[in-house]
């Protein structure tokens, strides 16, 4: 079950679309989902296949087709882009420190479940590498380790 | 690193980004610019679709996604006696490595693309039309849904625009992370709310596109360039280019520069980091081939030359890398991408972006056997060609020239179980 808002979010997705066509607001609803729930368990992914009438399966195969959502619970979710020009303009760097700082490596989540680290692919904004994306919604430019040193004890004081 | 500000001017040159400052993108400002002018013009004068059409292709205006398919010329395609639903879908999914312009174009001027896409729309006769927009550029589509909301405030998007009889909708969709949604067709498949894989073509969108109706799909870019064009004429804009290569283009330049940013050239990108020499370049977006950087320094940056100095203009990335960067590594980077992107499908792309992958693993990490370069160079040709979409060739291309302008490293590599230049971070 979600939310009243959430489901006011997911009707607004569907009337984007032709009548008959709310399979197209599957990415969408999906997203609205784990905003609400942290992450997409199964009884969340039956739900929101119920919600728009389609098939379980049709909306199990977009979840984990779809690099952003998560599969398992999530601390604050750090995800730094480490492709080539990201890299060559200090991310390769950034996730060193980022690995350091956190103690965990990509994939990982810290023993406390407060972050997630993981490794992003281009987010087309090469320009403010290094770059990071937290909770898939919040894009973090020129991240210097001083700036990420900020960004983490920001994140921890709001968990407190 | 040095300290930034985060708006950087487009220079006198710009047309879609110009007189900017980074703040000024809301409807009443884009109109102080003289924006929905074009618009106006076309649905007051009752302007006749095929006249757009010319118009369009006189401009020689080329797609801005990475193939430079002549616009006009595809508009051309969609069936203008059908009068069933015919849809119109922008490409915002930039996710190519390197590229980084439609981002600015959205997030600094929203309303240039929304009415370059309702003259696209009226010159196709579509009633509605959706934008798919990259799914890590989330704050990006929230000011694109606020810009949406604009126009269709100010009744630029709605059922009889402006008394004309012409009716347009027109959506934000985002993506949620895959790469492969940018291609075109798996695009329509994740419109239709599905997992993003390429189909096969034909029938080509043109004919059976957005759930089978016909469709025309462009970047985000070329729909931005469109109401200039309206405004000054297809042969204003032609003038601005090269023959066959009409306007200007956005280059995005990443790497070994001190200001990495969308700018027109190097010296604009504040030159080389550190003053370090040019080892190589990437010009299109990771999927191109690489050019070393003495041919790179000597070619003009239109699609034709850089076709002949032997790579691809593509989507305008211009991946700049300096005299201390590993060449196995760089690749060895671009290779993941390519086998962590595939979506799967075709037997020759799944596998053999792993493979690939995993040979240059291995030369990386002091591994190296006789013999691999050549079972580099021959998995590439095996994938190359041999797939539904062109992701398979954008992962072959950046494999076969890095071998080919760079062998003596990658055999450095493989001989001596170390890197010839071992200070690459
Ligand atoms: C793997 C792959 C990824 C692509 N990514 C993009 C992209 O991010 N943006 C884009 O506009 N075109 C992308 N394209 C090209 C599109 O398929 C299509 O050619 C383009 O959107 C057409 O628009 P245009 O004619 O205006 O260039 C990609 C193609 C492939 C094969
Ligand atoms: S390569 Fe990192 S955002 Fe494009």
């Amino acid at each position: 079950m979600l939310s009243p808002d959430s489901l006011k979010r997911i009707d607004r997705e569907i009337a984007k679309y032709p009548a008959g066509r709310a399979q197209s607001a599957v990415i969408a609803a999906l997203a609205i989902a784990q905003d609400e729930k942290g992450w997409l368990s199964t009884e969340t992914i039956d739900f929101v296949a119920s919600y728009l009438s389609l098939p379980s399966i049709l909306v199990y195969e977009v979840a984990t087709f779809y690099e952003m959502y998560n599969m398992r619970p999530v601390g604050n979710k750090i995800t730094i882009c480490t492709n080539l020009p990201c890299a060559l303009h200090g991310a390769a760097q950034a996730a060193v420190h980022l690995k350091q700082s956190l103690g965990i490596d990509f994939d990982e989540t810290t023993a406390d479940g407060s972050f997630t680290l993981k490794q992003g692919e281009c987010f087309g904004a090469c320009g403010d590498a290094p770059v990071l994306l937290v909770d898939n919604k919040r894009l973090c430019s020129w991240m210097s380790n001083d700036k990420i040193d900020e960004l983490i004890a920001e994140l921890r004081a709001k968990a407190n | 690193m040095n300290a930034r500000s985060e708006f950087i001017d487009y220079g006198p040159e710009a047309i879609i980004l110009a007189g900017l400052t980074g703040r000024n993108w809301r409807l009443a400002d884009y109109v102080a610019r003289g924006g929905y002018e074009a618009l106006k013009k076309i649905l007051t004068e009752k302007t006749p679709p095929q006249a757009i059409i010319a118009e369009l292709k006189k401009s020689a205006l080329r797609g801005r996604g990475g193939a430079g398919f002549p616009t006009g010329l595809k508009w051309s395609f969609v069936p203008q006696q059908y009068s069933g639903d015919k849809y119109l879908v922008c490409n915002s999914d930039e996710g190519e490595p390197g590229t980084f312009k439609d981002r600015d174009i959205l997030r600094y001027n929203p309303h240039v693309l929304i009415e370059g896409m309702a003259i696209a729309a009226y010159a196709m006769g579509c009633r509605r039309g959706y934008n798919y927009i990259h799914g890590e550029i989330w704050d990006t589509y929230e000011r694109c849904e606020e810009a949406l909301e604009e126009a269709y405030q100010a009744r630029y998007l709605c059922d009889n625009i402006l008394g004309s009889g012409f009716s347009f909708h027109l959506y934000n969709q985002h993506g949620f992370g895959a790469y492969i949604c940018g291609e075109e067709t798996a695009l329509l498949e994740s419109l239709e709310g599905k997992k993003g894989l390429p189909r096969y073509k034909p029938p080509f969108p043109a004919s059976y596109g957005l759930y089978g109706k016909p469709t025309t799909i462009n970047n985000t870019e070329t729909f931005a360039a469109v109401p200039w064009i309206i405004n000054r004429g297809g042969e204003a804009f032609l003038n601005l280019g090269r023959p066959n290569n009409g306007g200007t283009k956005i280059f995005s330049v990443s790497g070994d520069v001190e200001r990495p940013g969308n700018a027109k050239l190097l010296e604009m990108a504040g030159g080389m980091r550190a003053g370090r020499k040019l080892k190589a370049c990437i010009p299109g977006g990771s999927s191109m081939p690489v050019l070393p950087g003495e041919a790179m320094m000597q070619t003009d940056m239109d699609y034709d030359s850089i076709a002949k100095a032997g790579s691809m203009l593509g989507s305008g990335g211009v991946i700049v890398m300096d005299e201390t960067r590993c060449m196995v590594r760089s690749l060895l980077r671009v290779s993941y991408f390519y086998f962590e992107e595939s979506c799967g499908q075709c037997t020759p792309c799944r596998e053999g972006t792993g493979w690939l992958w995993r040979v240059l693993n291995r030369i990386e990490h002091g591994e190296g056997r006789n013999g691999d370069l050549e079972l580099l160079t021959s998995v590439s040709d095996n994938i190359a060609g041999r797939t539904i979409c062109a992701l398979g060739d954008a992962a072959a291309l950046p494999v076969k020239s890095f071998i080919k302008h760079f062998r003596d490293e990658f055999q450095y590599h493989i001989d001596h179980k170390r890197c010839l230049v071992p200070d690459y971070v």
